[in-house]
């Protein structure tokens, strides 16, 4: 019979092993013992201490060479804890006053420190509680005369089962053996997980104190998609796994193939398929997932979790640092979009009865001048560092757009003034969600570089729908030919004027109105990083001309519904 | 003794990479390096001291620097404190 077992799952993929047991040496509190010599005992806790830093540095140095010096750091931060006041002082002070043994005071300092660590309330400072205890567990086998655990030299391919693993147990894994790890404890940001992901090694976590009971060489399934452990599985559940694995595992290499692959229809012609990101963390992410360039970086997320406005440098900042990670491609950066449903509390602006169609985002801006200007004084700043498009968000009249162009040009002229650097290919364009500003697109494309469709927006404002209302949630239709013939009117007048269209709202990605926005001659799509590859899969089977027919036809219909039949019939998704 | 108020911007907070960095950099310095948060003062040369503030993106932290070099210690340390690390 097989066993199943359920965790987080941390890491994607399947693996399929034998299992492998892995257990550090219990650490069970050592006794308490007077010493007679007080300095001789501190003397033999700096000779662990320096042993251990020996061994750490050799870890360090050999994660280097096999993953790289970033992966490296975390051995850099274990050699400063053995340096570290806190630690290493109070067990030399506890060893002198109370003529205690080493083992002891270490025990109970670690205890205090992983104690506090773990009453942190950020996961990722609980987490380096892990870290403290496999520095200390190390110095302490050395003063018990014992190796530490080690992970090398396992020359079978294996899942690792154990309650937890390390940072210097996941450096050693052996990547031609190991296959994948399950550990009893542990979250989705637990060192254990981050590294699996980067290793791209199928990963479970926090699977409980079932997974204790695994037995060592029994044959494991791990299907790290879904968090689902099959210990012993029957000869049909291991076909089935088998095919499952393989069926993903070429999946995911034509996706990493396709991540270095340009956006191209099979007709030849070629898109631009970029990320939103909401800040510098979610760069890798896009970079990672092969996007284009960046499509949409939503500001407000620098204003938003603190309790005063961001300073201009550290705008600045954060804005040079998205820029020169994409390293010269596109990035798209909108201007404050606050208000709606995204509130600052420290700005105590008004309660509106209808914050939707009140006083957000450019509107805000332009009545807040201060606030503005910063932001555009950081973002000209940062603009040598990359290529910057500036964006402003919420345009309904044409009047809104030259009055923020005009900021812009002030603060350009004042840096200028300043001798400060600005590039001087920025482009500016705006987001259209507005129907107005839709439907007056051919007056506005004269003004602007680019244009950015926020479907989220469009829609609402089209069907005259709250989209966080689940009352009139079906009116939220984006394939709708009202909502359609918007957009191809925006692609249109943009066009004609001899500028670009993007669509940066979460219909960009949907691989249902992928090929009708192809075929309306979209040329940017902006959508979440994980959905850049499957789009550029769709699109490679596309052929442009062909769907530029489609589209026309698809808009004469009267209702969702058969447009998205229409499509599906006709677009292999 | 001087004495600023700088914001986190790290996307992550003060975790293993940041926190290194700022250790390294303040024990360079001779003079009294402490980190404030709220009613909490620790010392800023140690690492376990500086995780323990518990810094979050957001977060504002006071830098207090006393002895030698402070002006260029309050500089170089605060410039850390308010910076975006590499991942």
């Amino acid at each position: 019979m097989s066993q199943q077992l359920t965790g987080i799952a941390a890491s994607p993929g399947i693996a399929i092993a034998k299992a492998f047991r892995y257990a550090h040496a219990v650490a069970e509190a050592p006794e308490r013992a007077e010493v007679a010599d007080a300095s001789a005992e501190a003397e033999r806790f700096r000779a662990a201490v320096a042993r251990s830093k020996t061994e750490i540095d050799a870890i360090r140095e050999a994660t280097e060479r096999r993953l790289g010096a970033a992966k490296a750091e975390i051995f850099e931060a274990h050699l400063m804890l053995l340096d570290d006041p806190d630690l290493v002082d109070a067990v030399l002070e506890q060893i002198a006053n109370e003529s205690v043994n080493a083992e002891y005071a270490l025990h109970e300092v670690t205890a205090m420190i992983v104690e506090m660590l773990r009453g942190m309330d950020s996961e990722m400072l609980r987490e380096r509680a892990a870290d403290v205890l496999d520095v200390s567990g190390r110095v302490m086998s050395h003063l018990q005369g014992r190796a530490y655990a080690t992970l090398s030299g396992i020359t079978e391919e294996t899942v690792i089962v154990a309650q937890d693993l390390t940072p210097s147990d996941t450096a050693q894994l052996d990547l031609d053996y190991v296959r994948g790890f399950v550990t009893e404890i542990g979250s989705r940001t637990s060192h254990s997980a981050i590294m699996a992901r980067s290793l791209e090694l199928p990963a479970i976590v926090g699977a409980g104190k079932a997974a204790a009971g695994v037995p060592h060489g029994a044959t494991i399934v791990l299907d790290a998609n879904e968090g689902r452990i099959v210990v012993d599985p029957s000869a049909e559940e291991l076909a089935a796994f088998r095919a499952k694995k393989e069926a993903y595992d070429a999946r995911t290499a034509e996706l990493k193939r396709l991540a270095s692959e340009p956006s191209v229809s099979a007709d030849g012609v070629h898109v631009e398929l970029a990320a939103n990101i909401g800040g510098v963390e979610d760069v890798a992410k896009a970079l990672e997932n092969g996007a284009d360039g960046v499509g949409l970086f939503r500001t407000e997320f620098l204003y938003m979790g603190r309790s005063s406005l961001p300073t201009e440098e550290e705008q600045y900042e954060t804005y040079r640092h998205v820029l020169a990670k994409m390293n010269g491609k596109r990035v798209v950066i909108r201007t404050l979009d606050i208000g709606g449903d995204k509130e600052l509390p420290y700005l105590a602006l008004p309660k509106e009865s209808n914050p939707f169609l009140g006083l957000r985002a450019v509107r805000f801006c332009l009545s807040r001048e201060d606030v503005f200007r910063t932001q555009l004084r950081a973002l000209l700043r940062a603009s040598t560092a990359g290529k910057l498009n500036i964006m402003f968000p919420m345009i309904a009249v044409a009047s809104e757009l030259r009055q923020a162009k005009a900021l812009l040009a002030e603060e350009r002229a004042k840096l200028a003034r300043e001798g400060v650097p600005v590039a001087d290919d920025i482009e500016v364009g705006i987001m259209i969600e507005i129907p107005a500003a839709a439907l007056n697109a051919d007056y506005l494309a004269k003004e602007v570089d680019f244009f950015s469709i926020g479907t989220n927006d469009l829609i609402q404002y089209t069907m005259a729908a709250d989209r966080m209302n689940d009352a009139v949630s079906y009116l939220y239709q984006p394939y709708h030919p009202s909502v359609l013939r918007l957009v191809r009117m925006v692609i249109r007048a943009a066009e004609r004027e001899g500028k670009w269209t993007g669509m940066c709202g979460e219909m960009a990605g949907d691989l249902t109105a992928i090929p009708l926005l192809l075929g309306l001659g979209l040329g940017e799509f902006s959508m979440s990083a994980s959905s850049v590859l499957p789009a550029r899969e769709l699109i490679g089977r596309l052929s442009r001309q062909e769907w530029a027919g489609l589209a026309e036809e698809a808009l004469q219909l009267g209702t969702q519904e058969e447009v998205k039949q229409f499509v599906e019939q006709r677009s292999l998704v | 003794m001087l004495s600023e108020t700088f914001t986190v911007i790290h996307p992550s907070g003060f975790h293993a990479r940041p926190t290194k960095i700022f250790v390294h950099a303040a024990t360079q310095y001779n003079c009294k390096v402490s980190l404030i948060k709220g009613s909490k003062k620790v010392n800023g040369k140690s690492s376990l001291g500086l995780l323990s503030l518990g810094l979050a993106k957001g977060d504002e932290v006071a830098l207090e620097v006393d002895g030698e070099r402070e002006e260029e210690a309050l500089r170089e340390l605060g410039g850390l404190l308010s910076k975006i690390y590499e991942e």
